[in-house]
């Protein structure tokens, strides 16, 4: 097989980039931030390079390009093995696409700034090698690799107000608090995965992807495994739901979400954008890569249950959205929301597999983890731009802002109608593919949805309108200024690709749909 | 009759090494008398060379003159034993004040020694008898030679009044067996056994009884109360000599009664009274041991434990367990008069045998603290030094012959004596002294006799072949 | 290459084995009031053994012979007693282990005060036995060896640990690891007896073919009696106390190295020799290393003193070591082979941090501690690492480790207990996390200004080695796990296949 190493720089460059960038001297603060900047476009420019080459590249096996394969933990099965098809190429693609971002918005970040941009980078190459590998065991790998940096972000670098009480009446700073609970649900989460992973790899003998997904299906239901202890069928449907927690954790699918709005609230702007715009969709696209294929009955009898809950998250997100009075909460509350659509797609895919609806639904929820990680990351962004200057996020205390930075109106304005699914921009094209694709499928389900799109509507706008509008809060403008030259360039990007993928998504949905075909068809 | 007398040339050297003794002690000057000790050692390490040179043991054992007297390797290590024992002891006496110029002291220690070398060599239970006599005897009047000293006094009586109790017991159990035998040769005595025409019930009745006297010699439970009183009361080199050549003596004759005249084929009973009174005695000897404040005392118990541990050796009745006595005899000897020496050499100078004031002593002199802690790791079983190899072969022993449950004991007393002998330890090496600062002077003579002993104990330990050869020899010979 | 197969000509183990014996006791010819050359003396010993340790590594061929560097001297040949040592693939890491916690333990002492040239000789000494255990062949030099590594402790404890409980931990520690060896010999000897092959050869030994009686009956003597070094619950005891009472550099060997030579020698002696008996018994066994694994997690998490929660840590590690021998499948053994070097090399890192740290702020409750980052940020970097290594953060030695564990476990007949082991997991990142965050990030007490600075850079490069082991192993286990398997492959010889 024709080894390319492509996937390996871009996975790889960006934790060389964050060694190199620890050991720079901590006194210039602005060469460590260049540097950063810098080398994350590295990644970019590449996964552009693949992008443009990938209809012409070779398929290597079982629809994956670009596949590499080296030795790596022989003894128990598992190799270094990589590849990309239309699903995560689209989401590497968005990775390398906000990471820098990401780090231009943290140029105001003050304190130990070679570390955090060590960490920024290190948790890039955590977030790509999800979505690049095609073993269980690497991905589990850089699955869990991903907390670490994310966990030091907020604890070192989170809002520095706030305190929780915890059990016993000790008092823990917010940050601690938030960043403890994402680490120790992520990992106990994580810990049934693990458990799932060894179990694959013990019935499977590898944990190559391709192959255990053509072993493991192959299985019939009343083998035992397991030196009898367990059919096949009930091995098969614990091992579902320990994939299924663990990715519906990270989603995060409703009543699992709960670390979220801390998390987010608590992490500094650019680690919420990218909490937001990336972390997120680790989950989602886990039901995607591993538990659609790998479980296709259980997925099935279970849908329904997924169903139920996506729209759960859909409700109560926008529910819980609209009564906060926090910015940010209630940002992150909307992709608890919005994330919703996401799930709802996949379980009807789930239910219906290979149908045309199923198509439909697959390809809105694609599309949507990529425009979610857009309007998400932006939103976040443009909250911190506003915290920065203001050190509340406390929504009372805004108002009537326009007036005074125009700009800055008018891009939260833009950026809250892409989210809210206004036709033209992005969002409207994803969530009206998922509805579409899941109405015939779980109509019940859907059209309870629908209710939940009209609160997304009151939050979003109740969000606008209580920074923009009404009477001006005079202490706070007083310190309000304008966004700057830096800011522009970030949220501009996002912005461009908001309206492209609003007006012209083809190009986008061409890829998933491929993939989604292959994958599913 | 050469090779005859040639056998018995250390005795002859040793009655000729007391007679002489005696002569040179008119003949010295007053202010040249402390060199007794010193004269004396080297005539016993000569008869040594002698022994060695001369009076090696032919490849199969023979009876000599009419049956009185073994030749054999058995003998023939032991002797080794006791002179070594013997001469290093008249080294720890130089500066001992109310020793070291009686010449008289020396004539009883050398005599003992030759009493000691016949109970080696013993082939006859009136040869026995005489020879277990000569060598308590002046032990009797060396632990009560202070005269001055009140404990000394009652230790010399102490050990008299036990021992001519035991003795007689022992006695009347030898007369038993002559009535059952009709003979006093102990080679003829076994083969009367082994036919099985004697009554066992009576036999056995017999040995307890000789046993008794043997146990004494020993100190193994319940013949021991005497022990700790005459230890802590005797001058510390003649309980140092009681510790290890008289102990070892002992042993030399335990080994061959119980396992040449009386094999366990015959008296399967022995096995279990032998295993017994080990189990005893380890128990009792390290329990007692831990409660001690007195170092002489604590070596004291802790020499009644080994009495059990090696009689775990004799116990197995076997050629393995009776060369695991010989060579755990040999490694104790050397590391108890390691032991005793750093006590002998302390109480010169600090006129206290009390562990507490052994505080600091690794400040005071780090080189003795390190003896004396390899003497007492050495007693616990530690390698890379010879008590840990004797402890191996004595529970090999009693594992090969099946005895599991001594060997458990054992090993578990095995940690009971790590135990005391860590406290000793913690107090030279932890706890602080007032006296840190002082000089502690070592005499040459008492720093090579220890230095010789250490070597000795390491050697035992790392270098096994030449001692294990030894050791199996003389158990060969036994039978 | 051609290099390092010619090394494979040398006595490569003996110098690793003796050397820093000798260099110890050469130490204490140095005079007292020399106390510079002492630490020097001592660090090039160290140095010494770590890179002859490095080069036995290398020049282990894999898929060579199953032992390696094999050298025979007949030492009492009429018992059948041998001086032979080798290396297979499972011992070849453990003796670099134990050159690198040596070697980092001697540059973490370079700050003892107290006595340095007897602190010295009797860790070198407590080396020498360590090595030994893991090179012998030859079962009574085996019992040999790891008696002298016992033994050295107890002084080493007792004279330069925490003056608090140094006395108490030390006996403890003493005596509950000599009961083990001694019951174990005993085991030894009726082997040595049954086998009637009169020798103590293991290699001979694995061919005697005991009756399965045998070895049902022995198998719980031998393999508890080493395994209490191991830290086998409900014999664990000892160790938290022992490891909290050391000095800095002891309790890194202690727990770092000593708690492998159990782990070790049950293997070699106890599962290697009695394959029937463990069959037989390690199913049971198992469940004492779930208590081990999850309970030693627990009680960690519960401790409020920086040194017991590594000393808890270290019990509820080495039962996954235990519980890897235990599941009785390739997998397993696989996971506790790499467990033992990557467990002893992060709690080496561990206790070395802890040291430095009461070296300066002369406290180890965590609620007095805090903000140690900021005047040590290497040491916090080193620890998170040591940490994450803990928590199984894959990417590090702990996850290449753990894995194999957990599935050698699911292998077994008793697959729910990796479910239950793996609570283990979260409850490791719930200390760990605690620790991090309260000693190394939040206020930094100003009681400390002024006394806590950053440490040397010496003790940096220490730390800095064992964490470069650390990611080296996570990030390319083929640099050790090929060595290990290949000694697995051969312990299922002996077991039967499976």
């Amino acid at each position: 097989m024709n080894q390319t190493i492509w996937l390996t720089l871009i996975l790889f460059s960006p934790a060389v980039a964050a060694a190199v960038i620890a050991l720079l001297p901590r006194e210039n603060k602005a060469l460590a931030r260049w540097a950063a900047f810098a080398a994350s476009l590295i990644p970019l420019a590449l996964t552009l390079l693949v992008w443009f080459a990938f209809d012409a590249a070779p398929v290597a096996e079982a629809g994956y390009k670009f596949v590499e394969r080296r030795v790596w933990y022989a003894a128990i099965g598992s190799a270094y093995h990589l590849g990309v098809d239309g699903l995560s190429l689209t989401m590497v693609l968005l990775t390398t696409l906000l990471t820098p971002l990401a780090i231009l918005a943290s140029f105001s970040v003050e304190e130990k700034v070679n570390a955090y941009m060590a960490l920024f980078l290190f948790l890039e190459t955590g977030m790509l090698g999800v979505f690049l590998s095609l073993d269980l065991l690497l991905f589990f790998v850089f699955w869990e690799i991903g907390l670490v940096p994310m966990y030091f972000l907020i604890n070192q670098w989170g809002s520095e107000k706030g305190e929780r009480e915890l059990w016993g009446g000790m008092k823990v700073s917010a940050r601690t608090y938030a960043s403890f609970k994402f680490m120790i649900y992520t990992m106990a989460g994580s810990l049934g995965l693990l458990l799932a992973i060894q179990l694959l790899g013990v019935v499977n003998q590898t944990f190559d992807l391709p192959s255990i997904v053509a072993q493991w299906n192959s299985l019939s239901n009343s083998d035992t495994l397991l030196g009898g202890w367990a059919s096949v069928g009930a091995v098969k449907t614990w091992a579902f739901w320990a994939f299924v927690i663990a990715f519906a954790i990270k989603v995060p699918v409703w009543p699992f979400h709960t670390w979220l709005p801390d998390a987010h609230t608590e992490a500094p702007t650019a680690g919420s954008m990218i909490l937001a715009g990336v972390l997120l969709k680790l989950g989602a696209y886990g039901f995607l890569r591993f538990v659609l294929p790998l479980y296709p009955e259980q997925s099935n009898q279970y849908a329904g249950v997924l169903a139920g809950l996506a729209t759960m998250a859909i409700i109560f997100g926008a529910f819980a959205a609209y009564g906060q009075k926090d910015f940010k909460r209630l940002v992150a509350y909307s992709s608890v929301n919005h994330m919703g659509f996401v799930v709802l797609g996949i379980a009807a895919a789930a239910r219906a597999a290979g149908t045309l609806d199923a198509n439909v639904a697959l390809n809105g929820a694609v599309l949507q983890m990529f425009n979610h990680g857009l309007s998400a990351a932006g939103m976040f962004f443009l909250v911190g731009v506003i915290y920065e200057r203001l050190h509340t996020r406390d929504l009372d205390a805004y108002g009537g802002f326009f007036p005074k930075v125009p700009v800055y109106g008018g891009i939260l304005i833009f950026t809250s109608m892409a989210s809210l699914g206004l036709p033209g921009l992005n969002g409207f094209i994803s969530e009206f593919l998922v509805v579409r694709g899941s109405w015939p499928i779980f109509t019940f389900w859907t059209a309870l949805s629908m209710l939940g799109l009209l609160f997304t509507g009151a939050y979003i706008l109740k969000g606008i309108a209580k920074t923009l509008h009404g009477p001006e809060n005079h202490e706070a403008a007083h310190h309000l200024t304008e966004i700057n030259t830096r800011e522009l360039w970030v949220i501009a990007p996002l912005m461009a690709l908001m309206l492209w993928l609003g007006v012209l998504p083809g190009w986008l949905l061409g890829v998933i749909n491929n993939a989604m075909q292959a994958l599913f068809g | 009759m050469q090779a005859n007398t040639l056998a018995i040339l250390p005795e002859i050297s040793l009655a000729v090494l007391a007679a002489l003794l005696i002569l040179i002690d008119l003949r010295l000057k007053p202010e040249r008398k402390a060199l007794l000790p010193g004269i004396t050692a080297a005539g016993l390490l000569a008869v040594l060379a002698l022994t060695l040179a001369f009076a090696r043991p032919g490849a199969a054992p023979e009876s000599i003159w009419g049956g009185m007297l073994r030749h054999d390797t058995a003998a023939f290590v032991f002797r080794l034993i006791f002179l070594f024992g013997a001469a290093v002891t008249c080294l720890f006496t130089i500066g001992w004040k109310q020793v070291e110029r009686r010449g008289e002291f020396f004539v009883l220690l050398v005599l003992s020694t030759l009493g000691m070398t016949l109970m080696a060599a013993a082939g006859d239970l009136i040869m026995l008898f005489l020879a277990i006599e000569t060598a308590s005897i002046p032990l009797y009047v060396m632990a009560g030679f202070m005269t001055a000293d009140e404990k000394s006094t009652e230790s010399g009586f102490k050990y008299l009044l036990f021992g001519a109790l035991t003795s007689s017991v022992m006695v009347y159990g030898f007369s038993l067996l002559y009535g059952f035998a009709g003979t006093t040769d102990l080679y003829a005595l076994a083969a009367a056994v082994a036919s099985g025409d004697l009554p066992p019930l009576g036999l056995l009745g017999a040995l307890v009884l000789v046993l008794a006297g043997f146990g004494f010699k020993v100190a193994v439970v319940p013949f021991h109360f005497w022990a700790p009183d005459v230890y802590e009361g005797a001058p510390t080199p003649v309980t140092a000599f009681l510790s290890t050549a008289s102990k070892s003596a002992g042993f030399a004759v335990v080994v061959r009664f119980l396992l040449a005249v009386f094999p366990a084929a015959v008296l399967p009973q022995i096995i279990g009274v032998a295993a017994l009174m080990s189990v005893l005695s380890m128990t009792l000897g390290n329990s007692a041991a831990l409660a001690q404040r007195n170092i002489k005392r604590l070596l004291a118990y802790s020499s009644i434990a080994h009495a059990g541990y090696i009689l775990m050796g004799v116990a197995a009745a076997s050629l393995l367990g009776a060369a695991s006595v010989v060579y755990y005899l040999a490694v104790y000897l050397v590391t108890n008069l390691a032991a005793f020496g750093v006590v002998i050499i302390y109480f010169n100078v600090v006129g206290s045998d009390e562990i507490k004031d052994y505080a600091g002593l690794s400040r005071r002199h780090p080189g003795l603290a390190f003896a004396l802690l390899v003497a007492l790791l050495s007693l616990a079983g530690v390698p890379p030094l010879g008590g840990f190899f004797a402890k191996i072969l004595v529970f090999a022993a009693a594992v090969e012959a099946g005895l599991i449950w001594l060997a458990v004991a054992g090993v578990l007393n095995a940690i009971l004596g790590l135990y005391y002998y860590l406290m000793v330890l913690k107090v030279v090496y932890l706890d602080r002294g007032p006296d840190e600062d002082k000089p502690l002077p070592v005499r040459r003579a008492h720093m090579a006799a220890l230095v010789v002993c250490l070597l000795l104990v390491l050697a035992l330990g790392t270098v096994l072949g030449p001692m294990y050869d030894w050791s199996n020899l003389a158990a060969g010979g036994l039978f | 290459m051609q290099f390092l197969q010619f090394l494979q000509e040398w006595p490569l183990l003996s110098i690793v084995t003796f050397l820093p014996g000798v260099a110890g006791l050469l130490i204490l010819l140095i005079p007292a009031t020399r106390r510079d050359t002492t630490h020097k003396a001592a660090l090039a010993a160290g140095g010494t053994v770590f890179a002859v340790s490095l080069l036995v590594y290398l020049a282990f061929q894999p898929g060579g012979p199953r032992y390696q560097f094999e050298e025979y001297f007949a030492w009492l040949p009429q018992l059948g007693i041998s001086y032979h040592v080798a290396v297979d693939g499972i011992t070849a890491p453990l003796v670099l282990l134990t050159g690198i916690v040596m070697f980092t333990g001697v540059i973490i002492s370079q700050r003892i005060e107290e006595r340095p040239r007897e602190f010295f000789a009797f860790l070198f000494i407590l080396a020498t036995g360590v090595f030994g255990v893991f090179v012998s062949l030859d079962m009574f030099a085996l019992f040999y060896f790891y008696e002298i590594a016992v033994f050295p402790m107890y002084l080493l404890i007792s004279i330069w640990g925490w003056k608090q409980t140094r006395e108490y931990a030390a006996m403890k520690l003493t005596l509950y690891l000599f009961i083990g060896s001694v019951i174990s010999l005993v085991g030894g000897l009726a082997m040595y007896f049954a086998s009637g092959l009169g020798t103590f050869d293991m290699l001979a030994l694995e061919g005697a073919n005991f009756s399965p009686q045998f070895q049902i009956l022995w198998f719980p003597f031998v393999f508890i009696g080493f395994a209490v070094l191991g830290g086998m619950f409900p014999f664990h005891n000892w160790s938290p106390d022992g490891h909290v009472a050391a000095p800095t550099a002891v309790s890194m060997f202690h727990a770092g190295v000593l708690m492998k030579l159990g782990a070790f020698a049950a293997l070699r002696v106890g599962i290697m020799l009695l394959p029937e008996g463990a069959k037989f018994h390690l199913p049971w066994i198992i469940f004492l290393t779930l208590v081990n694994v999850v309970y030693g997690a627990y009680i960690a998490m519960v401790q409020t003193d920086f040194k017991y929660v590594i000393g808890f840590s270290s019990v509820s590690h080495m039962g996954l070591v235990v519980m890897g021998f235990a599941s009785l499948t390739p997998d397993g053994y696989i996971g506790a082979g790499v467990q033992m070097v990557s467990h002893g090399i992060m709690t080496a890192l561990f206790f070395a941090v802890v040291g430095m740290i009461y070296d300066q702020a002369h406290t180890r409750e965590i609620a007095k501690l805090g903000g140690m980052a900021q005047k040590m940020p290497f040491v916090a970097f080193a620890f998170t690492i040591g940490g994450l290594v803990s928590m199984g953060m894959p990417g590090l030695s702990g996850f290449i480790a753990e894995f194999p564990i957990f599935m050698g476990v699911w292998q077994s007949d008793k697959p729910w207990i990796a479910i239950v082991a793996a609570i283990s997991i979260v409850i490791t990142a719930a200390y760990i996390m605690r620790l991090m965050r309260r000693v190394f990030y939040g206020e930094f007490p100003a009681e400390f200004e002024g006394h806590v600075h950053d440490v040397s850079r010496s003790e940096k490069v220490a730390l800095g080695l064992l964490a470069f082991v650390l990611i080296l192993i996570g990030i390319f286990p083929g640099v050790m796990v090929p060595m290990v398997e290949s000694g697995v492959e051969h312990i299922f010889v002996l077991l039967g296949g499976l």
